[in-house]
């Protein structure tokens, strides 16, 4: 395309986005005038829910279209600025949006894996596959095997790899959302699954990549204004400035070091009641555990007389001279909560026994590899551990990121190598935006829990506090354990979803910006789940269906196909999903280790090493899948084998096992048997060079 | 077809530009984490360790793939490879 135009249609759309960035914002204002006129939360709820995705079907539904190379590659037109967005609206899903900072809260140094896992994998994309792939310039990455190794068989087990691993996320992608719409606007968790999918399939159905993309820019714009007001509105009410990436570390960080010394430091007030606390969660984790011991000895007998006990002291009470009405009300309320049977008992009892694990010091936010242990040996040993983990998993999570296909396939949409180039920086730039965010958003959040949630009375608790409690206790649970009428930090149990969503409430904003804080994290969930659905779709029509079915297959068949596929594909990732299968965080982990140990090293071989052939990647694609596979079903307890741990590496870096492998195998396969053909080798100096003189290659269309 | 000289060259520049970056990346990335409690003793915008992790280390990925895209739109030029029409 003449350089004229594309600078045309680039001006073009950087005014179209300003239009939409200053009309969305409008609207964020319209609702809040809304709220101040009185009318209710619930309803600004499905206000903000139902306009965004109407908005998106909008786009969807103006980018529609019947050409192959649009629907595939949106026309290979999109400039380097909006395909960084639109990668990076692809990328964040509600693991990032929401999770991310949740998991440093609770984590601390230890959840920083994630944030460099996730933006350092965008060098290897960026120095590895995204130039080469884009000069390559075919539809999906099943292709690009199929090319390179020839043959059906490689292309065959990309298609495999790319729907294992695609559809293990988009089910973690359709559970967010689905948990967001069923959280802001009341509806049942399978309907909002549902009225989310409705939104994913208006996008992507009628213009494929070309309709993805525009949405995408769309949902990022969405989700990173969503991220940032409630942010920097809390650090300028903590700190006075509006940069919370700066002051989050200068000003926050010290005085929560400074106030966690004080609560592990029984001899000053604050450490004092903490630790009046821990004596109670303590006792009663050792009363649970000696009940436990009883039972075992005892069995139903000694259940009967435990309840006997607690039968008599009712009876006393009621029959005291001056009755104390509380105190039989809490005695009846004991014997009717009494287990009934041991198998009951010993639930409740293991449960109570865990409860020890609140009475731990508080861990110090900074500290790397935190571990405990009752010898300086175990502590060291444990420690060993949490680092090689770390490092494990920020390993896989980076080399999967250099290979998840829905975000490699983006870097075939730009006009030409150079623009592939810049677009990888974009990307990283407009991910690091959130990345480099959500650290600093954990520490003013635990600022404020630390601060000024500690030491409250409990008569006069913030009001968000009470919301979210009364919400779900999973996100946020706080009683009086000690009963001396102020919080302690150990009387608190706050879940890791909670810090993104109450943000807006702990900063004191209005109701409009919780309804924005839910309409980005859908943006989030739903661009991510429209990439990932397309993939799956993209490599089943164009890999399966046209290269190797029917290669005469007319155009519009093709898309015909397409979308067909895709609603099949949706719907079926919808219904799985709806069984609830998992934790999301390991869904999420796994589909980076699958992706990474089946794709890497053949797409990073096939492009730097011209001896890799056809037996090398089929080889090094089997056994890197294949191990990865083995050891998380031996080791991943959803799977019930519980196979002991391969140098203490947990499951979700089952990847880097896998990732070796597939290197290994890549080479030896390749070593044993005979060089590529002419062609073939043609085929990589084609893609290594932006542009070479009197290239033959086959594929240079 | 047959490499040139100048073909040839170009590569080996490139493959030593990204065998320098990856470089960069990995000890920004592992060797820091590696000594993460040791660093955590520096004071530099809060504990240096886990400064690094948490910001640090993100702006030298993005600088690296930005220097990485500035370098080679320009060794293209250098050495004729790079495409035509486009802008």
């Amino acid at each position: 395309m003449p350089s004229r135009f594309q600078a045309e249609f680039t001006a073009q759309l950087k005014r179209y986005y300003t239009v939409y960035t200053g009309g969305f914002l409008s609207f964020v204002v319209l609702v809040g005038v809304l709220e101040m006129l009185g009318i209710p939360n619930r309803a600004l709820g499905y206000l903000f829910l139902f306009a965004t995705i109407l908005l998106y079907a909008g786009i969807g539904f103006m980018a529609k279209t019947a050409e192959v190379s649009e629907y595939y590659v949106a026309g290979r037109r999109v400039p380097a600025v909006f395909n960084g967005m639109a990668t990076g609206a692809d990328w964040m899903s509600a693991a990032s949006f929401i999770g991310l900072a949740g998991t440093l809260y609770t984590a601390g140094y230890d959840g920083l894996a994630f944030v460099m896992g996730w933006t350092g994998g965008y060098c290897l994309v960026a120095l590895f596959l995204a130039p080469y792939l884009r000069k390559f310039g075919q539809f999906t990455i099943p292709d690009f095997l199929g090319a390179r190794y020839g043959g059906n068989v490689p292309r065959t087990i990309g298609v495999l790899a790319v729907v294992l691993c695609s559809f293990t996320y988009v089910i973690a992608q359709i559970s967010g959302v689905g948990l967001i719409t069923s959280r802001f606007t009341g509806l049942e968790f399978g309907i909002g699954v549902f009225v989310g999918l409705a939104g994913i399939l208006v996008c992507s159905f009628l213009g494929g990549m070309k309709a993805v993309t525009w949405t995408q820019v769309a949902q990022y714009i969405i989700l990173i204004i969503a991220y940032m007001i409630p942010v920097v509105w809390l650090s300028v009410k903590h700190t006075g400035s509006p940069v919370p990436q700066i002051t989050a570390y200068t000003s926050a960080l010290p005085k929560v070091t400074a106030l966690e010394k004080e609560f592990n430091d029984s001899s000053t007030p604050k450490g004092a009641a903490e630790e009046s606390v821990r004596v109670i969660y303590r006792e009663r984790a050792e009363a649970a555990a000696a009940k436990l011991k009883a039972l075992e000895a005892g069995g139903a007998a000694f259940l009967a007389e435990e309840k006997a006990k607690l039968e008599a002291r009712m009876m006393e009470l009621k029959a005291a001279e001056v009755p104390d009405p509380r105190a039989i009300d809490a005695a009846e309320r004991a014997v009717i909560s009494f287990p009934i049977d041991p198998a009951a008992a010993r639930a409740v009892w293991n449960r109570d026994s865990g409860i020890g694990a609140k009475a731990a010091p508080v861990k110090a936010h900074a500290e790397a590899f935190a571990a405990t242990g009752k010898t300086p040996e175990e502590v060291e040993a444990n420690r060993t551990k949490a680092k090689k983990n770390f490092l494990a998993l920020v390993f896989c999570l980076m080399v999967g990121t250099a290979a998840l296909p829905h975000i490699l396939m983006r870097f075939y949409t730009t006009p030409s190598v150079k623009e592939a180039r810049r677009s990888v920086f974009w990307s990283l730039l407009f991910i690091f935006l959130l990345y480099f965010t959500a650290p600093a958003l954990a520490i003013l959040v635990k600022f404020e829990v630390y601060h000024n949630l500690v030491g409250t009375a409990f008569t006069e608790l913030p009001a968000w506090v009470w919301n979210w409690a009364a919400v779900d206790k999973t996100l946020m649970a706080i009683s009086d354990i000690n009963k001396d009428g102020i919080v302690q930090l150990a009387e608190i149990t706050i879940g890791g979803d909670l810090i993104v969503l109450a943000t807006p409430e702990i900063a004191g904003l209005p109701y409009v910006i919780s309804g924005l804080v839910a309409a980005g994290g859908l943006a989030a969930a739903l661009s991510t789940a429209d990439g990932l659905l397309l993939t799956i779709a993209n490599a089943l029509s164009h890999d399966v269906y046209y290269k190797m079915i029917d290669p005469n297959a007319p155009t519009t068949r093709r898309l015909v196909v397409s979308k067909a596929l895709l609603l099949v594909v949706a719907l079926t990732a919808a219904y799985v999903t709806s069984l609830k299968p998992g934790n999301i965080l390991f869904l999420v982990g796994a589909a980076f280790s699958l992706a990474a140990a089946a794709f890497f090293p053949s797409l990073l071989l096939g492009i730097f090493w011209k001896r890799a052939n056809k037996l090398g990647a089929v080889l090094g694609m089997l056994m890197g899948l294949g191990i990865t596979i083995y050891y998380m079903v031996q080791t991943y307890e959803f799977f019930g084998i519980n196979a002991p741990l391969w140098w203490d590496i947990k499951p979700i870096s089952a990847g880097i096992f896998g990732i070796p492998l597939g290197f290994l195998g890549v080479i030896v396969g390749s070593l044993i048997s005979r060089a590529p053909s002419r062609e073939i080798q043609e085929l990589v100096d084609h893609v290594r060079y932006p542009n070479l003189e009197g290239d033959t290659s086959p594929v240079a269309t | 077809m047959q490499l040139t000289q100048k073909h040839v060259e170009y590569w080996n520049r490139n493959l030593k530009m990204t065998g320098l970056l990856l470089a960069i990346w990995f000890v920004v990335t592992f060797v820091v984490a590696w000594f993460a409690r040791e660093l955590n003793e520096i004071e530099f915008i809060g504990p240096l360790g886990f400064y690094i992790g948490a910001q640090g280390a993100l702006i030298v990925y993005v600088l690296i793939i930005w220097y990485y895209a500035r370098y080679m739109n320009r060794l293209d030029q250098e050495y004729g490879v790079e495409e035509g029409e486009n802008d």
